[in-house]
């Protein structure tokens, strides 16, 4: 082991932990900005007593969800019910390390290059789906561990509900590789600058988005697919008997599947980090440019995380056997025949793609 | 380095194989499982084949565990109870059957080691995506399209064993004709 | 030092091994299941073992399709445990002595 290695390793645990840092913030603030907006949707102020505006509310729910006291069901598989809100986000937190957040930015006035990704292996995109499907395991072990007959339920509705949609999520992806070529995160947002931002794979590939869309609603368990723990159906689904401290994990791990979803979603199909006429005014491979990148990258994950936002603010749900109907009926059919549709596209004009 | 990576998954790979033998819950056992899929992925990465690595997450460890955990969970299966002293002699013989069967392999690998037929490792880009994937579609198609139809095949069989007054009626269906 | 070939082999053996151990031992037709799972992989590591080590794609397109022939084996074997189940109501394969069901 020689120290250009061990450098490399310290390098990237110091690069994880910057990610983790960013996301966890960001997740944090969203859940401040989901009950503010829902507030202004529904006609009312949300909290805006903690800070100035509300900013510090994040802290005061973590300091609550820290002392609370932590109730362990007396029957439940202990094992068990303390591995699955582990293995959630756990599987949340895996696929941060794929995205890429902007290009290279070269620091001003030194000649030390930055990767803005974590990780850069050629099977992005492969590996997002298999730890997504992984995630799957916390909410089924959390029904079941917690002994109760209304979080088995729950846990078992959620559970079919993410496996039914995993598939129309990776089939309209599908689209997305033939267009790309390369299942490397990085490769498919490369691919995508030029024409000013026409080249975005949203113009090609459009029935491909709007199905990506839906079943990453369902895939994160949001409205109008929340049936397996809203309110007012099986008390509160598969984290009923959580208290404290592992139910912030699961909420934590809901919020980040919504952040993963959709860097995924501006990644491949909002062309990842391209800021329409950023080239032409700085220039590739300057500071600025890679700052304007990244901001821009960050604005459209935003975008996605106030539809999904608005989205919980305006629709109605879906009856569980009206969703499964839907996934597997509708959506599936539908997600083949977009892979049809550009496969052909791409094979009618090559020079196009 | 690479050494300590083979040890250390290869640990944690025959630990969670010894937890689903020996778990007396099946749940455990299949939560072990998991865990062998996760550390043989992590070995197929060190051997330069991260497609298929993938493939076994996606595959194994995120479909058919789930649809061995659903099942577990559906039926409520309980742990296993100590068996008849007619039929304990079946661990001892598994334990005996298990060192001899050790035995054998050892000697094969100890003989080709000895053999000079050997090639060297060094990093291989068979592994990509693309290898694979013009592998499939040109030389292997054949098995690739049989593989379609027995998937077929498969998701029929499994649709019409598991309906209600399907092939096999349940006991109190079956009292009544 | 690299792990070397033989090294590959003796992990996918000793797993195979305990595999087969396991579905002498368990009772439980899913935790046999598992076990035989549990042989599957142990021969997918061998391939890709060998495929690795010779540069042939060979071996890894033949962990492929073992994995699809696991994947539908899952599905009509636990099909069948499941309408098995049904009509017997018990799972353990020592009571599953005689023909009739």
């Amino acid at each position: 082991m020689d120290t250009q290695t061990v450098i490399d390793i310290l390098l990237k645990f110091v690069a994880i932990t910057v990610a983790f840092v960013v996301v966890l913030f960001v997740v944090a603030y969203t859940v401040l900005a989901e009950r503010r907006v829902l507030g202004f949707i529904q006609g009312r102020l949300g909290p805006n007593r903690v800070g100035p505006g509300g900013l510090l509310q994040p802290f005061a729910d973590l300091l609550k969800f820290i002392l609370k006291e932590d109730i362990v069901p007396d029957k439940s598989t202990r094992f068990v019910y303390f591995l699955a809100p582990v293995i959630a986000t756990m599987a949340a937190l895996m696929t941060m390390i794929v995205y890429p957040f902007g290009p290279e930015i070269r620091i001003p006035f030194t000649d030390i290059v930055i990767p803005l990704v974590v990780a850069h292996f050629d099977i992005g995109l492969l590996y997002v789906l298999g730890v997504t499907s992984v995630g799957v395991y916390g909410i089924m072990l959390a029904g079941w561990s917690s002994n109760n007959k209304y979080s088995l339920m729950g846990g078992l509705r959620a559970s079919s509900q993410m496996i039914s949609y995993e598939l129309a999520l990776g089939l309209s992806l599908i689209g997305v590789i033939l267009l790309a070529g390369t299942l490397d995160l990085a490769q498919i947002v490369e691919l995508q600058s030029g024409w000013h931002g026409f080249r975005w794979f949203i113009f090609f590939h459009p029935l491909g988005f709007v199905i990506y869309l839906i079943a990453a609603i369902a895939e994160t368990n949001r409205v109008p697919f929340d049936l397996p723990e809203a309110e007012t159906e099986l008390v509160a689904g598969f984290h009923t008997e959580y208290s404290a401290m592992k139910f912030a994990l699961f909420f934590l791990a809901e919020y980040i599947n919504m952040f993963t979803v959709s860097m995924l979603a501006t990644t491949l199909f909002l062309g990842g980090w391209n800021v329409p006429f950023a080239e032409d005014i700085f220039g590739r491979g300057t500071f600025l440019f890679g700052l304007v990148s990244a901001i821009g990258f960050l604005l459209k994950v935003i975008f996605f995380l106030f539809l999904y936002i608005w989205l919980r603010g305006t629709l109605p749900r879906f009856r569980f056997d009206q969703l499964m109907n839907f996934g597997w009926k509708i959506l599936l059919p539908f997600a083949l025949l977009s892979i049809f549709i550009t496969a052909t596209l791409i094979f009618l004009f090559p020079n196009l793609f | 380095m690479l050494v300590l990576l083979f040890i250390l998954f290869g640990a944690m790979a025959i630990g969670c194989a010894l937890a689903v033998v020996a778990q007396r819950n099946p749940l455990y056992s299949a939560i072990s499982l998991i865990g062998v899929f996760v550390s043989l992925a992590c070995l197929y990465v060190m051997l330069a084949a991260p497609f298929i690595a993938a493939v076994q997450v996606i595959v194994y460890a995120g479909a058919i565990m789930v649809l061995v955990v659903f099942v577990i969970m559906l039926l409520n299966v309980e742990e296993e109870e100590h068996r008849r002293p007619r039929l304990r002699f079946l661990v001892p013989t598994a334990v005996v059957l298990a060192g001899v069967m050790i035995a054998e392999v050892a000697f094969i690998l100890v003989t080709v080691q000895q053999s000079p037929a050997i090639p060297g490792s060094s990093t291989s880009d068979v592994g990509l995506t693309q290898s694979i994937g013009s592998a499939l579609f040109t030389r292997y198609l054949l098995p690739f399209e049989i593989t379609s139809i027995l998937l077929l095949m498969a998701i029929v069989g499994a649709m019409t064993l598991a309906r209600r007054g399907g092939l096999i009626q349940p006991r109190d269906q079956a009292k009544r004709d | 030092m690299e792990p070397q070939l033989s090294w590959y082999l003796a992990l996918s053996a000793v797993l195979f091994t305990i595999g087969m151990a396991g579905v002498i031992i368990k009772r439980n037709v899913i935790a046999m299941f598992m076990c035989i799972e549990l042989m599957l992989n142990a021969v997918n590591l061998t391939f890709v073992a060998f495929a690795s080590f010779f540069h042939d794609v060979t071996g890894q397109l033949f962990v492929f399709i073992v994995m699809t022939v696991a994947a539908a084996e899952a599905a009509v074997g636990l099909g069948i445990i499941i309408a098995i189940f049904r009509n017997r109501e018990t799972l353990d394969v020592d009571e599953a002595s005689i023909l009739k069901l």
